[in-house]
């Protein structure tokens, strides 16, 4: 992919008719035998080959994508294209329902996600998953977040107190809910709310967080708030995050994938993806042609 | 301009049924209402001139004596809390395990089949079972057969409001606990049945109720007993046994403390609903 991304830079960039094009083209390579290196050290999730079912329904075809480390990644594509199946993966949520299920292998630091006797607590603690609707328990603001907490670590009553307002802070949501802390959380607003489950998934130290369509139910100033959140959050954690906006797609991530009826159509640069997609059908979407 | 296009009869009808609609299902509320009013004020004008102190501190008495109800209060109290104690644990866990884990096997659907039966099953039907394998093999009448009789009363009523009311809880709460690693049982036990305690407590407080007035099956089981009894294993006094003796009776104070019994049953269950449903009165929640 990053060999294609060179050849493509040679036929557009005009200094390669210059006199010193050889050098040039040398230096580019160099370039990118760099970062495809740096990229092979980078990589947090390394999905290979994997199919998905929903009983008979063949959902996901044949996917294979690099995941980079403390970057965000996007998923878009039209409604039903299996984006959030994707996302489901890696988590194992499908298992939830009897039926679905998953091929093929999904790398984590080396190690199959997808590999039979896989403690799933441990691995859903290493990977936090924010969904669509806000959910938040029925109990208090505080609980909320020392429920996740409680489950891996024994904490006293004056660290979790500081784990709380540390995850509450890091979700810039501390200083509206300081004074509820005892309160329902299903009595916040929808937007607080959203913070409230991001907070809550960050608040055990996950490696990689899972956001499906995090904004969707949420008006324009809570979904600016979490746009900027997500672009704090990627200096510790590993985003992947679906969405049907493909302006937020443009505005958060770093890289973006394009699937298209289970299939994974176009994965590249945020920024090349939607100045120059590689793909008719990438291009027919991106600029809402169908879907 | 744009002519609306409205078709101003068709609007008519759609309002005129509307209002007839309306009209009987305002009627068919206040029939039912009417009946359940009539009870009631019957019931309270007939019953409470015989409510007094000695209801609650004497024991039933022979014809032409004075008496109360207080050995068949107790035993109804101690009947109903034992057979709510077999019952409930049982119905809830039952009902978890029809919603929370085996919610398409074809088990559930068995155990779902059955509960619907012995939900309708006729309480004499459950008395006489009872009956047979608990006063016959231990050749006396006795409590714990009343309160076995009544918990196999309670049993599906809990089971099915429990299962009915665990699945409104939405599968985006289990999802998000799943996600931070909660194992199942901690996701039923913290986040679902904190969701769906009001509905859960409303299901077994519905047993209570419906047990609390049962006779048939306590006719065959717990019997009757015109003395003091504390011990589950004797035959045990109970309100709906002794109303049911004594309102057929021809002796008149009999008849009185039959009507006292049954005015101090009704209303005793409606209080529990009240203080039930305003202890449970959560602040608003999404679920």
């Amino acid at each position: 992919m990053n060999f294609n991304k060179a050849l493509f830079f040679k036929k557009t960039d005009p200094q390669e008719n210059g006199s010193d094009s050889i050098s040039q083209e040398e230096i580019q390579k160099k370039e990118v035998a760099d970062k495809v290196s740096d990229k092979m050290n980078d990589i947090k999730l390394s999905i290979q080959d994997l199919d998905f079912y929903y009983g008979k329904f063949h959902a996901l075809h044949k996917i294979s994508m690099d995941i980079q480390v403390n970057r965000v990644t996007a998923f878009i594509g039209p409604s039903g294209c299996g984006k959030s199946t994707l996302l489901r993966c890696f988590n194992r949520i499908y298992e939830l329902y009897p039926g679905q299920y998953a091929t093929g292998r999904i790398m984590l630091d080396g190690d199959d996600i997808l590999a039979k006797g896989k403690d799933l607590n441990l691995l859903r603690s290493k990977i936090g998953m924010v969904f669509q609707k806000p959910t938040p328990f029925p109990m208090s603001v505080y609980d909320n977040i020392a429920f996740g907490v409680g489950l891996y670590e024994r904490l006293a009553r004056r660290k979790m107190d500081e784990r709380v307002e540390w995850a509450l802070n890091k979700e810039a949501i501390w200083d509206e809910v300081k004074d509820k802390l005892q309160q329902s959380g299903t009595a916040l607003s929808g937007g607080q709310q959203q913070r409230l489950c991001i907070a809550r998934a960050i608040a055990i130290k996950p490696e990689i967080l899972l956001l499906d369509e995090p904004a969707s139910a949420l008006d324009p100033i809570s979904t600016l708030k979490i746009e900027e959140l997500i672009d704090e959050l990627k200096k510790d954690y590993t985003i992947v995050i679906v969405t049907h906006n493909m302006q937020q797609a443009a505005r958060v991530s770093d890289y973006t994938a394009f699937l298209y009826l289970g299939k994974l159509i176009e994965f590249d640069d945020t920024q090349r993806m939607f100045t120059n997609p590689r793909k008719k059908q990438t291009e027919d979407y991106i600029t809402g042609r169908f879907g | 301009m744009i002519q609306p296009i409205i078709n101003i009869r068709l609007y008519r009808r759609r309002r005129l049924f509307n209002y007839m609609v309306l009209f009987a299902s305002v009627l068919t509320t206040l029939f039912g209402l009417f009946w359940l009013i009539w009870l009631l004020w019957t019931l309270f004008s007939q019953g409470f001139q015989y409510l007094n102190l000695d209801i609650f501190l004497k024991a039933t008495p022979p014809p032409g004596s004075n008496g109360g109800l207080a050995n068949a209060i107790v035993g109804s109290l101690m009947l109903t809390v034992v057979g709510v104690l077999i019952g409930t644990p049982m119905g809830v866990l039952a009902g978890t395990y029809l919603s929370e884990y085996a919610r398409h096997s074809k088990l559930a659907t068995l155990i779902r089949f059955v509960n619907d039966i012995l939900l309708s099953a006729p309480s004499i039907i459950l008395g006489v079972f009872v009956y047979e394998i608990v006063v016959v093999s231990t050749g006396h009448f006795s409590g714990w057969a009343g309160s076995l009789a009544l918990s196999l009363i309670a049993l599906p009523i809990v089971v099915r409001t429990t299962e009915d009311m665990l699945r409104l809880v939405p599968n985006s709460v289990r999802e998000a606990a799943v996600a931070l690693g909660a194992p199942q049982w901690k996701v039923t036990i913290a986040i679902v049945y904190r969701a769906a305690r009001s509905g859960i407590l409303t299901g077994i407080l519905l047993a209570v109720a419906r047990i609390s007035g049962e006779t048939a099956p306590l006719l065959f089981t717990a019997l009757n007993n015109q003395f003091w009894s504390h011990t589950m294993n004797e035959p045990i006094a109970n309100l709906p046994v002794v109303i049911f003796q004594f309102a057929m009776s021809p002796y008149s104070d009999w008849q009185h403390l039959a009507w006292a019994g049954a005015l101090l049953i009704t209303f005793s269950v409606l209080a529990l609903n009240i203080i039930v449903r305003l202890f449970l009165k959560t602040p608003k929640s999404s679920y």
